[in-house]
């Protein structure tokens, strides 16, 4: 091989393992990124029932029950709009709440209750799912108690 | 007062950057200017000025002066000590002064420490230092003042984030940004080779430690992490593809493709554009990672600012360093010749292989986790998730293990294969076991015992560059790669164990009740409170039992004052098959007669951070071996001058 020739062939290689990456990436994203929806934008999109997607809202107060077996815990996450039934099987987040934030990780069961495999509430100021800083809740809850006050 | 000094020492060391920067760029074009001998102390006071500095934040935090806006937000009077401490770099000034403080004195390190590069390039390096240094002491000074004064002073202090109270927190991010920051120096030194147009084996070989020991650091920072992240979070996982952690893996990614690649540059002069490239990728991953976790811009515990005028900062400043360093890749690389050619099947084809592997599990790391920020700028709401890096990453993973078996096999140059069928034994292990497991353990799933399988054939193939050798004579690098593969195999394995054979199990138990699992007993005896310095907590007695293997474990479920929280501290039993793993909470807060009981039985899960030691180890074998080569010369001509006198 003269030698321009092998940086040629390296460059190329180089470029073919790129884009093939990035196509591996492209199909892989296709099915496993999960879209993030409020009850509301839930009600109105068409979700395959089984696909993973995020949801998120406020628990609204009063809809925790836990089941007799004492680790399944049924709730209703709201916005202002809408509502939608979520189960979840396992230890609640620290300060999961009636009227705090949450965002579950899970997909709609054929009933139309939303089965969570994860579940993130609004911890603290440090930490705050990402999506929930927009949504506007209905109830104020957690006010900040940080040192301005 | 001590802020103060605090202050000026950092302003005082960003106008020495700046003089660095216009005395490297003249002795760089004039090496005989007198000004060249002014470059060297002015890196090293520089570096000394932000650790003063650092250490003035550091003695704020131990006085927990109040008075200081940063302390009084991130710290308590009640904390215990070593937290306090370690607040200094909780929090996000106080981190970016540690990353400052890092990148000057790589600079000081630059300046004191390296005696291999020529002086035209070593100015030039020492330049482009100085340029990076200048924009974060901008970043620092403008927009995170970790000194700014509070008036008047709080009563107590807001307090730390509990879950970063813990003893692994307080060394992970420091030696984290060692590695992440010490990439700085590779990047530097391509920079300057790029302007001097000196790019060969003289150069690569006085990169090599520097990119040896960053890389060091990053893996065992990555691993102590991971290992935080398991017992402290209390999920039960040790990756969990969190933005931060990529954020963490991407530069490892090139640095380990770097570290490889300059061998070739150092041994075979080959690959020079593609290794000064990977330079240039590795501190731009570390400078794209400090972006993402800075800015806020992510959902993560490690986000501590959610403030959009910091992240612009540092968004500009990397534009600036990548498109600039890239713009000066694109102009200088035609002027580079070409390095020495190599066949196919050689030790270069093999590292170019594990290069171009390495290379797309990076990009497939990037694209995940830039993906939500962009689809977010198109309006969409998306979250990339665990099942997309596995999915991508895993296969490419395993066949980057393949290429690590056969490219130590290879000689230089060209390589006819006649030792390639050395590697006949390694494969019949792999094979063997392969079809073994899903006979055993179908249920595994299929990754997991490939990758078990692989793992096991790599472990046996990595040793095999030892066989046939005169063990004494074999040197230290060698032995370093043979240990930082045969880690890797171990690691792999862990990783393959812990996702295909852990067991879990979730019960809501009683006092007095039993739960089983993987052969253990696990009784809940009582459920006490317990109270340490800042917090309260239930502890659960736990008589675990697998046949005459008898132990008590204590998980607590946490809650914290100031600021108010809970958290979970697992309980874990070490055994040499693996790791029990409990966590409890309560059921409700209204319901105390049982007890949320969350176990897993997690098989071979420390071979995971073992093989991460083993890997650091191999890679302090090679510096070790490095080094070793240069105070022999050093000490025979300081003998013969010693003679002489």
């Amino acid at each position: 091989m003269k030698p321009k020739h092998q940086r040629l062939v390296l460059a190329l290689v180089a470029l073919v393992a790129l884009v093939g990456a990035g196509l591996l990436a492209a199909s892989a994203l296709r099915e496993e990124a999960s879209y993030f929806y409020t009850p509301a934008t839930l009600a109105k999109a068409e979700v395959a029932p089984g696909q993973a997607i995020r949801l998120g809202g406020m628990v609204q107060p009063g809809s925790i029950k836990r089941d007799a077996d004492g680790v399944t815990v049924r709730f209703v996450v709201q916005d202002r709009d809408a509502v939608q039934n979520v189960v979840y099987r396992g230890i609640t987040p620290d300060l999961f709440v009636e009227g705090s934030g949450v965002v579950a990780d899970g997909r709609l069961a054929n009933d139309g209750v939303f089965k969570a495999e994860s579940l993130l509430a609004k911890h603290d100021e440090n930490y705050v799912p990402r999506e929930l800083k927009d949504i506007d809740m209905t109830a104020a809850e957690h006010t900040k108690d940080s040192l301005a006050q | 007062m001590i802020a103060e000094l605090g202050l000026f020492a950092l302003w005082l060391a960003a106008a020495l950057a700046l003089l660095q920067s216009v005395v490297g760029l003249a002795s760089w074009r004039a090496a005989e200017t007198p000004l060249a001998t002014l470059v060297k102390p002015v890196a090293v006071v520089q570096g000394l000025l932000c650790l003063i500095s650092f250490f003035s934040l550091m003695w704020l935090f131990y006085v927990t002066d109040l008075s200081v806006l940063l302390v009084a937000s991130n710290s308590h009077l009640d904390k215990p000590m070593i937290f306090k401490i370690a607040g200094t770099w909780g929090n996000h000034e106080g981190s970016m002064l540690l990353w400052v403080t890092i990148l000057t004195m790589c600079g000081a390190a630059i300046a004191l420490f390296e005696k291999r590069l020529d002086k035209e390039t070593l100015s030039a390096t020492l330049f482009a230092q100085a340029l990076i240094s200048l924009g974060f002491f901008a970043f620092l000074l403008f927009s995170s003042n970790p000194f700014e004064r509070l008036n008047p002073a709080p009563p107590v202090g807001a307090g730390l984030n509990p879950l970063l109270q813990d003893i692994g927190l307080a060394f992970h991010p420091p030696t984290l940004y060692v590695g992440y920051v010490g990439l700085s120096v590779a990047f530097s030194f391509a920079l300057g080779a790029l302007l001097t147009g000196k790019i060969g084996p003289a150069f690569a070989r006085a990169m090599r430690p520097w990119v040896l020991l960053s890389w060091i650091f990053l893996t065992i920072g990555i691993a102590a992490g991971s290992y935080w992240a398991y017992y402290e979070l209390g999920w039960g996982g040790w990756w969990f593809w969190d933005p931060v952690e990529n954020a963490s893996l991407m530069p490892w990614l090139a640095a380990t493709a770097l570290l490889h690649s300059v061998a070739v540059l150092a041994v075979r002069d080959a690959l020079r554009a593609w290794t000064i490239m990977l330079a240039l990728v590795a501190f731009a991953m570390s400078m794209a990672g400090t972006f993402l976790v800075r800015s806020g811009i992510l959902t993560s515990v490690h986000a501590f600012a959610v403030d959009p005028e910091r992240g612009a900062f540092i968004l500009g400043l990397l534009v600036i360093y990548v498109g600039g360093a890239l713009a000066l890749f694109a102009l200088r690389i035609g002027s580079v010749r070409e390095g020495k050619q190599f066949a196919l099947l050689s030790r270069e084809g093999g590292i170019v292989a594990n290069n171009i592997f390495l290379s797309v599990i990076l990009a497939i790391v990037l694209v995940g986790t830039l993906w939500p920020l962009a689809a977010e700028a198109m309006g969409d709401q998306i979250s990339v998730g665990p099942p997309y890096f596995n999915r991508a990453t895993v296969p490419i993973g395993l066949l980057l293990m393949i290429a690590l078996a056969v490219g130590p096999m290879l000689r230089w140059r060209t390589d006819d294969g006649a030792r390639l069928r050395r590697l006949i034994v390694p494969a019949a292990t792999a094979v063997i076991l392969c079809i073994l497991l899903f006979v055993q353990w179908p249920e595994a799933g299929f990754f997991p015992i490939l990758a078990l399988a692989l793992a096991a054939g790599l472990a046996v193939a990595s040793l095999l560059p030892l066989v046939g050798r005169n063990m004494l004579r074999i040197p230290l690098m060698t032995w370093g790669m043979v240990l930082a593969h045969f880690g890797l195999a171990v690691s792999i394995a862990g990783m393959a164990t812990e996702s295909g054979w852990s067991s879990e199990r979730l019960a809501a138990m009683r006092v007095g009740d039993e739960a089983k699992i993987a052969g253990w007993t696990v009784k809940l005896d009582m459920v006490k409170p317990v109270a340490g310095d800042n917090w309260v907590a239930i502890e659960g007695r736990m008589a675990v039992q697998r046949g005459d293997d008898k132990e008590q474990m204590k998980p607590q479920a946490r809650q914290f004052f100031d600021p108010v929280q809970q958290t979970s501290e697992a309980a874990l039993l070490t055994r040499w098959d693996g790791q029990l793993y409990a966590v409890i909470a309560p059921v409700d807060a209204q319901n105390y007669d049982r007890w949320q009981v969350r176990l897993w039985w997690k098989p071979f899960v420390t071979l995971i951070w073992y093989g991460a030691g083993l890997i650091a180890l191999g890679g302090l074998l090679a510096l070790i071996g490095r080094a070793q080569l240069f105070p022999r010369r050093r000490s025979s001509t300081a003998e013969s001058e010693w003679a002489r006198a």
